[in-house]
C-alpha cells in the first residue's frame, strides 16, 4: 500500500468522510423525522397508491430510505479508503488489540 | 394434526437444529467465546445480527402494537431500522478498528481508565437486563398459549400460572445453548433462527394478503387494505387507521422514535456483533445486510398490523362483540380467551368497538394472526417456533453480553487480572446462570407489553453509550472526566424517570397503582431517554473543558481507529504534530 502514492492525504480522507457522514445524517433526518413525521398530517393529503404519502413514509418509505444509506456509505467509503492508501491488505485486519 | 401437535413439532424440530449447532460449534478459548475468533462471514453476521435483533419484540410484539396504534406504531418501525444507520456510520466500523471484544473494553482503553470501564461493564448489565425481560415475557407468552395445553397440569399443581412455567422453560434454553457455544455457537444458532423467524413471520402476511387482494407481497397488497381499513374504521366510529398523533402526541412520536434509533446504535449486544468480522470493510457490509434482513420483517410488519386489524373488525361490524363469542369464524376469540389473554368477561351486547380493542392483549395479535385469518394450523405452529426463535436468539446474545461483562471487564480485568482463560470462560458461564434467572423473575413480573420493556433498555442505551462511544470517536479531546460523568449522568436520570413513571405497573399487586408522575416535559417513559442522552452531551462537555485533555498515547488511538488500516508510528506523529 506503501508503495504506491496514494490520491488523496489521510486529512482529505477524514474530512471527505466526515462531509459525507453529514450529508448522509441530514437525509437521515429530513426522511425519519422531518417527512414521516412533522410534516406527516400535510403529507397524508398526498395520496400514494392508495395509502396516504406521510403514513406510507413512516411505516414503509423511511425504511427503504434507511438500507440504502447504509448501501451508500458502504460503497462510497470503500473507494474512498482505496484513494486515500488506507484499506486493509486483503484479509488480514489488524488483529484485537493491535490499535494501541 | 391439531395446532398443539404442530406447534410440539415445530418447536421440537427447530430446537434441535439450534442445540446441534450450538454442539457442533463448541468453543473453548475466550476469543471464541466472546468474538466466534474473528472469522464470521460478512452474510452470515449480518443474519446473526438480524435474529440478535430482532427479538420478541419485534416479532411477536410490535405488529401488535402498531395494529392498536395506527399510524403512532411508526416509532417502533422507524426507531428499530433507522438506527443502524447510526450504527453503520457513527460507530460499527471505527469500533472494529479497535477491535476488543466488548463495549466496556473500548470504554476503558479510550477513557484510559478501570472506572470507566466497570460503570460502563454496569451499564451494559442494566441495558442487556431490562432487554432480556422482555424476551422472557415473550417466551411466556408463546408458551401459555400454544403449549399450555401441556403445562397446565403441572402448573396446576405447583400452584403457579402457565406463562410462568413457560418462562421457566424458556430459561433453561437460553442457558443450554448459551452456555454451550459461546459466541460462535450463538452466532451460527442464530443465522438459522433467523431463517426459522423470517419465513414464520412472512407465510402468514403472504398468505393473507394474497387472498385479500390477489398480491403476494404484504408491502403492495396493502395499497388495497389501508383505504378498506381506514374505511371500517369510520363506519364504526373510530379515527384514521393512517391518520397521526391520535395516540401519542408530536412530541412523543418524536422523542420515542429518536431514542430507539440512538438506542439500537448504543446496544451492546448488537454493537459486539461487529467484533465478530474480519476487517473494517466487511463490519460496514455486515451493517448493511444485517439492515436489509431487518427490514424484510420490518416492511411486513405493517401489513399483518393492518390485516390482523381489518379481520377483527370486520368480524365485529358483522357479528357483534357477542357473535365473535360464538362463531367458528372467531374461534381464536375461544383459543386465546382461555389464556387470560383477551378479557372475554368485559365483552357485552352494543360494545363499542374501542372497547372491545381494549380488552385484547397487545401481544397475542402476531401469534393469533394466522388462526384470525383462518390459516391451516401448520402455519400457526410455525409462527410459535418463530416466535421463540425471536424470543430466544435475543436472549442468548444478551447473556453472553451480561457474561463478558461481569467475567471479562470486572472480575477478568479488576478482580482477578491473574485467571487463567479456563477460569474466567468458567465465571462466565455461572454468571449467564445467575443472570438467567434473574430475567426469568422480571419476565414472571413485567413492567409493561414486551416492546414497551424493550423500548425501556433502549432508553437507557440512548442515555450511556451512544453519547461517550460517538464523542470517543470523533472528538479526541473528550476524556475520562468528562466520559465517567456523562455515562452516570444519562444513565442514572434515565432509570429514575423510568422508575417513577412505571414501576406501578410491575408493583400493583402491593397497592402502588398510580405513577409518582406520568410524563417529563410531555415525554413519557419510553422517549425520556433522549433528555437523558442530551444530558449525557451535555455533562461529558463541560465536565472534558473543565479537565486536562487525554494523554497523547490515547490521541493516537483515537487517530488510529479512523483508519482501516493499521498506521505506523511515523503516520502517527505526524498527524500528532499537524
Amino acid at each position: 500500500m506503501a508503495d504506491s502514492t496514494p490520491e488523496i492525504d489521510r486529512e482529505t480522507y477524514w474530512r471527505t468522510l466526515m462531509q459525507r457522514t453529514l450529508i448522509l445524517l441530514v437525509v437521515w433526518f429530513i426522511t425519519g423525522f422531518v417527512l414521516s413525521i412533522f410534516l406527516a398530517e400535510t403529507l397524508n393529503a398526498i395520496n400514494f397508491g392508495g395509502i396516504p404519502f406521510g403514513f406510507w413514509m413512516a411505516q414503509q418509505g423511511s425504511i427503504f430510505v434507511f438500507v440504502s444509506l447504509v448501501l451508500i456509505y458502504a460503497i462510497a467509503t470503500g473507494q474512498l479508503d482505496k484513494q486515500a492508501g488506507v484499506e486493509e491488505d486483503g484479509d488480514a485486519t489488524s488483529a484485537p488489540g493491535a490499535a494501541h | 394434526m391439531s395446532i398443539l401437535g404442530w406447534t410440539t413439532f415445530w418447536v421440537i424440530a427447530t430446537f434441535s437444529l439450534y442445540i446441534g449447532i450450538a454442539i457442533w460449534s463448541r468453543v473453548t478459548s475466550t476469543k471464541g467465546f466472546y468474538v466466534a475468533g474473528q472469522g464470521v462471514p460478512t452474510v452470515a453476521n449480518g443474519m446473526a445480527v438480524g435474529a440478535d435483533w430482532m427479538s420478541a419484540a419485534s416479532f411477536i410484539s410490535m405488529a401488535g402494537l402498531v395494529s392498536f396504534m395506527g399510524f403512532d406504531g411508526s416509532v417502533y418501525l422507524m426507531g428499530w431500522t433507522g438506527g443502524y444507520v447510526l450504527l453503520a456510520i457513527l460507530l460499527a466500523p471505527f469500533l472494529r478498528k479497535f477491535g476488543e471484544y466488548t463495549v466496556p473494553d473500548f470504554v476503558g482503553k479510550r477513557y484510559y481508565s478501570n472506572y470507566a470501564r466497570v460503570i460502563a461493564a454496569i451499564a451494559a448489565i442494566f441495558v442487556s437486563f431490562t432487554y432480556v425481560a422482555g424476551q422472557m415475557r415473550g417466551v411466556g407468552v408463546v408458551f401459555s398459549r400454544f403449549l399450555g395445553e401441556l403445562v397446565e397440569p403441572l402448573a396446576a399443581g405447583l400452584g403457579v400460572e402457565v406463562i410462568t412455567i413457560g418462562v421457566v422453560i424458556g430459561m433453561a434454553i437460553v442457558a443450554t445453548y448459551a452456555v454451550l457455544g459461546g459466541m460462535k455457537g450463538i452466532t451460527y444458532t442464530q443465522v438459522a433462527q433467523y431463517c426459522v423467524l423470517i419465513v414464520a413471520y412472512t407465510i402468514p402476511a403472504v398468505a393473507i394478503g394474497y387472498s385479500m387482494t390477489g398480491s403476494p407481497i404484504p408491502q403492495v397488497a396493502i395499497g388495497e387494505v389501508l383505504p378498506a381499513l381506514d374505511g371500517l374504521q369510520q363506519e364504526l366510529g373510530l379515527d384514521m387507521y393512517s391518520g397521526p398523533f391520535a395516540n401519542l402526541s408530536m412530541l412523543n412520536v418524536f422523542a420515542i422514535t429518536f431514542v430507539l434509533m440512538v438506542g439500537t446504535a448504543g446496544l451492546p449486544h448488537v454493537i459486539v456483533r461487529f467484533y465478530t468480522v474480519k476487517t473494517v470493510k466487511s463490519a460496514r457490509w455486515s451493517a448493511l445486510w444485517a439492515i436489509v434482513f431487518i427490514a424484510i420483517l420490518y416492511t411486513v410488519a405493517p401489513a399483518v398490523a393492518m390485516f390482523s386489524r381489518y379481520e377483527i373488525l370486520q368480524s365485529f361490524s358483522d357479528l357483534g362483540a357477542m357473535g365473535m363469542l360464538e362463531s367458528p369464524r372467531t374461534s381464536w376469540v375461544q383459543t386465546w380467551a382461555a389464556t387470560g389473554l383477551i378479557e372475554t368477561g368485559q365483552w357485552s351486547e352494543g360494545m363499542s368497538a374501542n372497547a372491545l380493542l381494549s380488552t385484547i392483549d397487545r401481544d397475542i395479535i402476531v401469534l393469533a394472526t394466522p388462526e384470525i385469518a383462518n390459516l391451516a394450523p401448520w402455519v400457526v405452529g410455525l409462527v410459535a417456533a418463530g416466535g421463540l426463535a425471536a424470543a430466544l436468539s435475543t436472549a442468548s446474545g444478551l447473556m453472553l453480553v451480561i457474561s463478558s461483562s461481569l467475567a471479562h471487564d470486572v472480575y477478568g480485568e479488576i478482580i482477578n487480572p491473574e485467571a487463567s482463560e479456563q477460569k474466567r470462560l468458567k465465571v462466565g458461564r455461572g454468571i449467564i446462570f445467575v443472570a438467567i434467572i434473574g430475567a426469568g423473575l422480571l419476565g414472571i413480573y413485567p413492567l409493561g407489553f414486551v416492546a414497551e420493556v424493550v423500548a425501556f433498555a433502549f432508553g437507557l442505551a440512548a442515555a450511556s453509550f451512544f453519547p461517550v462511544l460517538v464523542l470517543g470517536i470523533f472528538w479526541k479531546r473528550c476524556n475520562k472526566e468528562g466520559a465517567i460523568a456523562g455515562i452516570v449522568t444519562g444513565l442514572s436520570f434515565t432509570f429514575v424517570m423510568i422508575i417513577l413513571m412505571r414501576a406501578h405497573v410491575a408493583l400493583a399487586e402491593f397497592g402502588i397503582t398510580e405513577p409518582v408522575f406520568d410524563s417529563f416535559l410531555g415525554i413519557n417513559a419510553q422517549g425520556i431517554g433522549l433528555i437523558g442522552m442530551i444530558l449525557n452531551f451535555i455533562v461529558t462537555y463541560i465536565v472534558t473543558m473543565s479537565t486536562p485533555p487525554p494523554p497523547q498515547k490515547v490521541q493516537d488511538l483515537v487517530e488510529q481507529i479512523r483508519y482501516p488500516r493499521t498506521l505506523t508510528k511515523d503516520e502517527l506523529s505526524e498527524a500528532a504534530s499537524s
